[in-house]
């Protein structure tokens, strides 16, 4: 941003000094702006069109509601409506695995901020080491412990593992280890509550606001898993939605010759698949924006 | 990891004492299906993999002969140096790209203005995973393309043409950044919050450009960030599969389906049945990462107080 050495009168682009500096940070964000909308924009777009339209028309003019419901028919007739199972599939995985990490993590994230036990700095040191791990590092070598003890191919082997969730945990623990009253927690004991009682009663209802964001975390990569699922359901009627693209993928024309036949699926109706697969996210975004953003930057601060 | 020992756990615990012995069974009551958990899918893998990784298919141990013959593998080296590739450029991009639109989105003073471009960057992270490749497919393929006049104006009248391998490192590059960025354009933004205004305010009035105050300052603050980033990033990245998986798939075998270390792992495993082989590449991924995480804790600074 080769703004001018001279000193800005405030101005609304706070700062960036002079017009011939704003006009280049407005551009530069112009082109950024665009990179970023358009595949979406684009992508909403295709899925209202035909083949034909796709290929040859404009792509920034809308098709028709027609084509939107042809594509859809073509799009959910697939097999014999295989979309509505993987997304079914994506369903139950994901949200299994949001039970399991909630059930599992909250108390977690509580226990290492608030009581005093032996293990605590083991497992939170261990905590902060695989929260560092990629999620996919560990995918092969739970597929091969999962195989010796033969769970594979079991809905089980993808909701347990998802279930593991030290990030949700590390962000749970906190919250309890800094916004937590803890006068109100002995003020509880001495009035006689058992500890599970100060959790369940004093400690759980403040911390919604850090259970939602778990639970948003855990819920959006969840949905989003591929390797994971892919390397544990060998077959095709376990897939959740994002494995299940990668059969559409192969039974469309334009990017495999080969699936010509009753059973192929055209552009428009590829890129209605995609959107399907990221609806569910794509709204909890938008409706949790601001939290999410929040969350986001209070998981990278330490406090 | 004793730094981290000291210096991540600050605060608990200290003010908290419920009488001891019932507090420290209740304890483990609290951690215990988490513990559970950590131990399955954590740990235990991790074990099993290092078993696997040192032994041959009768159980044997067999010392490096594993980790040798993948490493012999023809396919191997090629794998390796694609996904360095693809990091370097990514990580760059990453790094340049996201400081600057984080610094520039941040110097914007109109308020909607400054949320919607925050929300139009971070939206794509919505589609991560096979989604955002299907997207990115679209968008690369000359016949269906948003942007067909671009594509033909750099040479490419064919989706095999624009994924030929030699292109592929920029490729990923860019769907990796397209899904990603944003999520980290709002962590820095929310860094940049915390910079004191004042401080801002005291090297305006020493007469700082808004350019100096970028440089001098806000890059300096930044910097445990931009490590965070970085070694986040690059531990990740050393995973690459979904994009080359589906490209592969999609390119009729353009791309091929070992290009990545992981898709070769994928390979020993479910082509050849040779679990030993891919536990060793698997292991060979995961020293990788750790390694990188370690110096993130170490080095980046991230869970020092202050």
């Amino acid at each position: 941003m080769a703004a001018q050495h001279t000193r800005s009168p405030a101005g609304r682009l706070s700062g960036v000094s002079g017009w011939s500096g704003r006009a280049m940070v407005a551009v530069v964000l112009a082109v950024f702006v665009v990179f970023f909308a358009v595949p979406i924009v684009w992508l909403l777009l295709a899925t209202t069109k035909s083949a034909r339209g796709l290929s040859t028309g404009n792509p920034f003019t809308p098709g028709g509601a027609g084509d939107l419901s042809a594509n859809a028919e073509q799009l959910f007739g697939f097999q014999d409506g295989a979309v509505v199972t993987w997304m079914s599939h994506s369903a139950m995985y994901a949200l299994g695995a949001l039970v399991v990490t909630l059930v599992a993590s909250i108390p977690a994230g509580y226990a290492l901020a608030l009581t005093p036990f032996r293990a605590r700095r083991l497992l939170l040191v261990l905590t902060l080491i695989v929260m560092l791990i990629p999620n996919t590092a560990l995918v092969l070598p739970i597929f091969l412990e999962l195989n010796a003890v033969g769970l594979i191919g079991s809905p089980l082997s993808v909701i347990l593992p998802m279930s593991f969730f030290p990030f949700g945990v590390y962000l749970t623990y906190l919250y309890f280890s800094t916004s937590m009253p803890r006068d109100l927690l002995a003020a509880a004991r001495i009035d006689g509550c058992r500890e599970i009682q100060v959790f369940t009663r004093i400690a759980l209802p403040l911390a919604t606001p850090i259970v939602a964001l778990v639970a948003f975390f855990s819920f959006v990569q969840n949905w989003n898993n591929f390797f994971l699922p892919f390397v544990m359901l060998p077959s095709s009627d376990g897939y959740p939605m994002q494995v299940g693209l990668t059969s559409l993928l192969a039974s469309t024309p334009a990017f495999n010759p080969s699936s010509a036949g009753s059973q192929s699926v055209q552009l428009p109706a590829l890129a209605l698949a995609t959107v399907v697969s990221v609806l569910p996210v794509l709204v909890v975004f938008l409706v949790s924006q601001r939290f999410l953003v929040a969350g986001m930057t209070a998981g990278g601060t330490k406090e | 990891m004793t730094v981290v020992d000291e210096t991540a756990v600050p605060v608990a615990v200290a003010t908290a004492r419920p009488a001891g012995r019932r507090a420290n069974v209740m304890g483990y009551g609290f951690v215990a299906v988490y513990a559970l958990l950590m131990l399955v899918f954590g740990l235990l893998p991790v074990l099993y993999a290092g078993y696997l990784g040192f032994t041959d298919d009768t159980g044997r141990f067999a010392g490096l002969a594993n980790f040798t013959r993948v490493a012999g593998d023809f396919r191997f080296w090629p794998a390796v140096s694609h996904v360095a590739l693809y990091l370097l450029v990514w990580l760059v991009a990453l790094v340049v790209l996201v400081t600057a639109l984080a610094i520039v989105v941040h110097a914007i003073r109109i308020r909607w203005l400054g949320g919607a471009l925050r929300l139009v960057f971070y939206l794509p992270g919505a589609l991560a995973g096979a989604s955002s490749v299907l997207l990115w497919l679209f968008v690369l393929d000359p016949t269906a393309s948003p942007v067909r006049p671009l594509l033909r104006l750099l040479g490419f009248d064919s989706f095999v043409q624009v994924v030929v391998p030699g292109n592929l490192p920029v490729v990923f590059a860019v769907i990796a950044f397209w899904t990603g960025a944003g999520g980290w354009i709002v962590i820095m933004y929310g860094a940049l919050n915390n910079i004191g205004a004042e401080v801002i305010e005291a090297a305006r009035v020493d007469g700082a450009s808004v350019v100096q105050i970028a440089w001098r300052i806000q890059l300096p603050m930044l910097r445990r960030w931009i490590s965070y980033m970085c070694v986040m990033s690059l531990a990740a990245g050393t995973q690459l599969f979904v994009e080359p998986q589906l490209l592969a798939q999609a390119s009729n075998a353009v791309v091929p389906n070992d290009y990545s270390l992981n898709q070769l792992a994928y390979q020993y495993a479910f082509q050849q049945n040779d679990f030993n082989g891919a536990a060793a590449i698997s292991l060979l991924l995961l020293v990788v990462a750790l390694a990188l995480s370690a110096v993130f804790v170490t080095r980046g600074g991230l869970f020092e107080k202050g």
